[in-house]
This record gives structure tokens, C-alpha cells and sequence, in this order.
């Protein structure tokens, strides 16, 4: 790959401004130049100011998973249009954009995987995808995952990572994907199963009331916003500005709603760790 | 209570006047003529299925919150042969956005919970517009719990435009309460019936509206965002209102048509803001014929049925499987 792209630079003077981005990039925080390829082994954070960039649902798996581990499940699985929504845009239209745009089927990824060694099943939002927001296909596959997890027993881990939590183009029925998801939760609260929920930036609304806080042990990354209403509906209810690190992880650890923040790079071991402890 | 008038019902207000005007006159002996009141009282019902035989989802939107319409505590005062009110979350507050309680229901001991919106300013300042805060969804959780442990059935009203968004409500964990309230009544062993009376805005609606049936108000709505909200973020632009309105499939038939709830609760002609008792007397029925229904059923069966009726709401394509 890299040998591939050293030859282009040579060819073509165009492809060579590409390619420089491509290899560097300025940090959206700090605004230091980072050597990309670097900044992904050090899982995205900003090595000067400790900034958190998002990750794909699969950098989160080979970040979690053990190598070779991760067996996709219901891969393929698309968004219907049950409304027919067809506004400035419609939603069949927004659905092709955002699968050319981020080469994923949906918000979110699932499978079954081994972690630590400990065979888990594990759901991950991924909010590059309509910013993670809980369509029929995140329902559906977060649903199924967990059914998948307690057939088999198997402990349940859930990254999530959505920014506006509800989807527009499918009304009520995103709405009632809350509604599912917990139900589901409530059946693995009945069988005994744990469930490991990991909040990411940014996890709100619909998906931060329903599954995401629904966790027995609620891990979060420092730094991500975690909250019902989006901090502008606030600002504009309340007619305030409003303090800093508001509906961030460590307010809300403060406020008693996480157990644990973890560093990202630490991330994968505290998982472990309380696999260990009641699975091994 | 002064009755006030949506844009589309001003055709009814001249007529409303005309009428008052003749009825006080044959109470004070000034007016003789009592046809013409027939006559106007006809004239009005005809003017009135004219504008409701044609209603836009925008319009069905503003009937929903109607100055005039008939809140929970009304519906409470009118439906149940006796009440008692509840309060307190037994946490931190008593929220007065949310009224619980337990009453009589045809003779069936129930619990309540709804929320509660104000009249005028006052009132609504004090309620919260019906927005509750964490403390008052832990509050209807309390007695869905009791309801569980006497093994009696859950009656929620739901009227809101969403669950408070202040910082309060985030320092105490909004989110967190909601989801909590969906799995705990996803799994409650005791019938729960849901009625939607006015708004049913988004998360906050859904955070006391999970339930074995889920009955509308003709002229109540359902929605995952408020029309405004869904008009500023997708249009940019107010003046797409009425257009998001109608994308978002709220109201009631609609909702039935996909399967989001169970029972379209008729209302009398012009909306249950024009006839109160008319509109308690269908909305009680509604709820005996359901909850006579689902009493029939065994507790066990009816939470796995409850599961049941949520998990398989959605709409997917499966796509090539090539993982299993
Ligand atoms: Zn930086």
C-alpha cells in the first residue's frame, strides 16, 4: 500500500497534495501537524493536546477484539424507508450517500468475538453513519446481538457513539427502536447476562436513553459529551451559556452516572479486566 | 374557561358568538325566536365537518396542543370513580410536571401516572409545561412498581412536548432515567395501557409510554421530534413546518397504519376541546374495552407478548447473508 502510493507521488504532481494530506493532517484541536499513520497506532489521540478523534466501528473492533476474532454478523442489513420520507432529502437518497460516504450498511456494526480469550458478543455505533442515530437497523441488529449473546451466554459489550440519537426520516419508528433495545436489556438483566456499555464521543439522545445507559458497568472515554438534550436546545431553553465540561464524561462522573474512564489505549485491558473477574 | 381559537376554527367562532348571544337573550326574555339557534346549531355542526373532514397533519399538530383541550388531571377527575393522589419520587422531589396516583377504574383498582400541562402561565410555570424532570419519571416508575406489587393494571396519560432539557435535568441523569423507565416497563408483570392525549413528544412521551396497548386521541400526536425542531434541522427553515409535519407520519392514523399503536380513540365532532364530556366518556370506554381484553391474559404471557409487539417493530432488508 504504502510502496503504491509513493509511486503516484512521483507521477502525478496533483495525486501529491493528496497523498500529503493523506500522510499528514492538522489536529481539529491543537492544530499541530500529525503524521496520520501515527496518530492511528496511538488510537486517534492527539498526542500534543490529548484530543480523542472518532473511530470507525471497525477501528474499534481490531482495537478491542482479539486478532482474527471478530465474526461479523448480519452484515448486510439495510435501512427500510417506512416512512417514505422524502423532505429537502430523501431518505432513500441519504441512505446511498452515506454507505458511499462511509462504506458501511448502517450506524452500527455487530458479532461475536473473543476478548481477552472470553467469548463475547459485542455491538459497536459507529457515528460517521446519519452520526450514529438509531434507525430500524440499529434496533434491529443491537437487538438481535444481545438475543445472539444470551442464547449462547456469552458476556455483551456495546460502544456506542451517536450525536443526535433519533433519526428524522424514520419517526416513530426510531423512536420505538428505544423502546426495543431496553426491552431487550431487561432480558438480559433477567437471564443473568452482563452487559458491558462502553459511551463514546458523542453519545445523546435516543441512544443515550435507551441502551447506552442501560450498561451494568458504564465505561466512558475522558472528554466525550454523554447527555439527553443537545447542549443548543439547552443554551436556547435556558437562554445561558453553559459552563464548561457540561454533559461531559468526567460531569457526569461526578454526578455518579460512569463507573470507570478509561483512556482509550487502556480501554481493551479494563474490559478485560472485568471479564476476567467474572468469567474466568 | 375562555374559549379560544385555532386559525382554522375562527369560522366557528362567529357562528359560537351568534349563538351565545341568542341563548343569553332567550334567558334574559329579550329573544323569542329559538329556531334560529336550531338553525345556527346546525349551521355549525355542518361548518365544523367541513374544516375536520379536511385536517392537514400541521392542523391535527395544533389541535394536539389546544389552550382549550382536556389535560391528564382532567381526564383523571372525569374518568375514575375515585382518586388519590400520590406524590414524590422517593429520591429527591415531588415533580409536578408528572400526577400519580391509584383509583377506581369500572369498579378495577388502578394506577395512574401522566403528565400534567398548565392552563395559563402560572400554572404552566408550575408544571413545567409538562416537561418533567428526572425526578418526575422515577416518580411514575414508583407506582408502576406498586401497581406490579398489587398486581393491578398501569393507566398512563401522556401529554408532552418532551422531557425537560435543562441542566438540571442532565446533572440528574435524564437519559438515564428514561431508558430506565422503557426496560422496566418493558418487563413489568402487571398490564400497562397507554393513552395519548395531547402531545406525545419524542423520548419523553416514550419514557411513561411503553405498554401492552397504546391508544390516540384522533387529534393527538406521536412524534420523534417536534415539527419545528425537524423543520430547523433538516429545512432550516420555519416555513417548513406544515411540510415536516406531514414527513414525519405523527398523527394517530397514521401510526396505526404502522403499527405503532393499537386503538384510535374517536373524538367528538370539532375535537375533544369542544366537548369534554363527550370526549371522557369515549376515551373511558376505550380504555374498559382494553384493559377488559388484556386482563384475560396471564401476566407471564402478556410481558413475553409485550416484548413481542416492540421487537419486531422496524423496517430492514435483510441483504446477502454471507457471515452465517
Ligand atoms: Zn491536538
Amino acid at each position: 500500500m504504502i510502496f503504491k502510493k509513493k509511486r503516484y507521488v512521483r507521477i502525478e504532481p496533483k495525486e501529491k497534495v493528496e497523498i500529503k494530506k493523506d500522510l499528514w493532517f492538522k489536529c481539529e484541536k491543537c492544530g499541530k501537524l500529525l503524521y496520520k499513520k501515527k496518530w492511528e497506532d496511538n488510537f486517534k489521540v492527539c498526542p500534543y493536546c490529548n484530543d480523542y478523534g472518532r473511530m470507525t466501528a471497525y477501528e474499534r473492533i481490531n482495537m478491542l477484539a482479539d486478532t482474527g476474532s471478530f465474526k461479523e454478523l448480519w452484515a448486510n442489513m439495510t435501512s427500510g424507508d417506512p416512512l417514505n420520507f422524502t423532505g429537502v432529502k430523501a431518505y432513500k437518497e441519504k441512505l446511498k450517500e452515506e454507505m458511499h460516504k462511509t462504506g458501511l450498511k448502517e450506524a452500527i456494526v455487530t458479532g461475536e468475538c473473543k476478548i481477552g480469550g472470553i467469548s463475547s458478543v459485542m455491538a459497536i455505533i459507529d457515528a460517521n453513519f446519519i452520526m450514529g442515530s438509531m434507525g430500524s437497523v440499529v434496533g434491529e441488529k443491537f437487538t438481535r446481538a444481545a438475543e445472539y449473546a444470551l442464547e449462547r451466554k456469552y458476556p455483551f459489550v456495546c460502544i456506542s457513539g451517536g450525536g443526535g440519537g433519533a433519526r428524522m426520516y424514520e419517526g416513530v419508528i426510531s423512536l420505538m427502536q428505544m423502546a426495543k433495545t431496553s426491552a431487550v436489556v431487561g432480558k438480559l438483566k433477567k437471564a443473568g447476562l452482563l452487559y458491558i456499555s462502553v459511551l463514546t464521543d458523542p453519545t445523546m439522545g435516543g441512544i443515550a436513553a435507551s441502551f447506552a445507559f442501560l450498561g451494568d458497568i458504564i465505561i466512558a472515554e475522558p472528554g466525550a459529551l454523554i447527555g439527553f438534550a443537545g447542549p443548543r436546545v439547552i443554551e436556547q431553553t435556558i437562554r445561558q451559556k453553559l459552563p464548561s465540561g457540561f454533559q461531559r464524561t468526567e460531569f457526569l462522573f461526578e454526578h455518579g452516572m460512569i463507573d470507570i474512564i478509561s483512556k482509550r489505549a487502556e480501554l481493551k485491558e479494563n474490559i478485560i479486566k472485568i471479564l476476567k473477574i467474572l468469567y474466568t | 374557561m375562555e374559549r379560544k381559537y385555532l386559525d382554522f376554527e375562527k369560522p366557528l367562532e362567529e357562528i359560537d358568538k351568534k349563538i351565545s348571544t341568542l341563548e343569553v337573550g332567550k334567558k334574559n326574555g329579550t329573544v323569542e325566536n329559538v329556531e334560529d339557534v336550531v338553525l345556527l346549531k346546525q349551521q355549525l355542526a355542518e361548518k365544523t365537518k367541513e374544516i375536520f373532514s379536511n385536517l392537514s397533519d400541521w392542523q391535527i399538530v395544533q389541535l394536539s396542543r389546544h389552550p382549550n383541550r382536556p389535560h391528564t388531571l382532567d381526564y383523571i377527575e372525569n374518568i375514575f370513580e375515585e382518586f388519590i393522589e400520590l406524590h414524590g419520587d422517593r429520591c429527591s422531589a415531588d415533580d409536578t410536571a408528572v400526577v400519580i396516583g391509584i383509583g377506581k377504574f369500572r369498579g378495577i383498582p388502578v394506577a395512574i401516572a401522566g403528565q400534567q400541562k398548565g392552563r395559563d402561565t402560572k400554572e404552566n410555570l408550575y408544571r413545567k409545561f409538562g416537561m418533567a424532570h428526572p425526578a418526575g419519571y422515577r416518580k411514575a416508575r414508583r407506582i408502576m412498581k406498586l401497581a406490579e406489587k398489587l398486581h393491578i393494571p398501569v393507566i398512563t396519560f401522556i401529554d408532552t412536548p418532551g422531557a425537560n432539557p435543562d441542566i438540571k435535568a442532565e446533572e440528574e441523569g435524564q437519559a438515564l432515567v428514561i431508558a430506565e423507565n422503557l426496560m422496566e416497563m418493558a418487563m413489568l408483570n402487571t398490564p400497562i395501557i397507554c393513552v395519548i392525549t395531547g402531545e406525545g413528544g419524542s423520548g419523553g412521551a416514550l419514557g411513561i409510554g411503553v405498554g401492552d396497548r397504546i391508544l390516540m386521541q384522533e387529534y393527538s400526536i406521536y412524534s420523534v421530534i417536534s415539527p419545528e425542531g425537524c423543520a430547523s434541522i433538516l429545512w432550516k427553515s420555519q416555513s417548513a413546518v406544515e411540510e415536516a409535519a406531514k414527513e414525519l407520519k405523527l398523527t394517530a392514523r397514521a401510526l396505526l397504519d404502522l403499527g405503532i399503536i393499537d386503538t384510535i380513540i374517536p373524538e367528538p365532532l370539532g375535537g375533544a376541546h369542544r366537548d369534554w364530556s363527550k370526549a371522557f366518556e369515549l376515551t373511558a370506554s376505550a380504555i374498559y374495552e382494553n384493559i377488559r381484553d388484556i386482563k384475560t391474559i396471564n401476566v407471564e404471557q402478556l410481558v413475553e407478548l409485550r416484548y413481542q409487539k416492540y421487537r419486531k417493530i422496524g423496517f430492514w432488508n435483510e441483504g446477502e447473508e454471507k457471515n452465517e
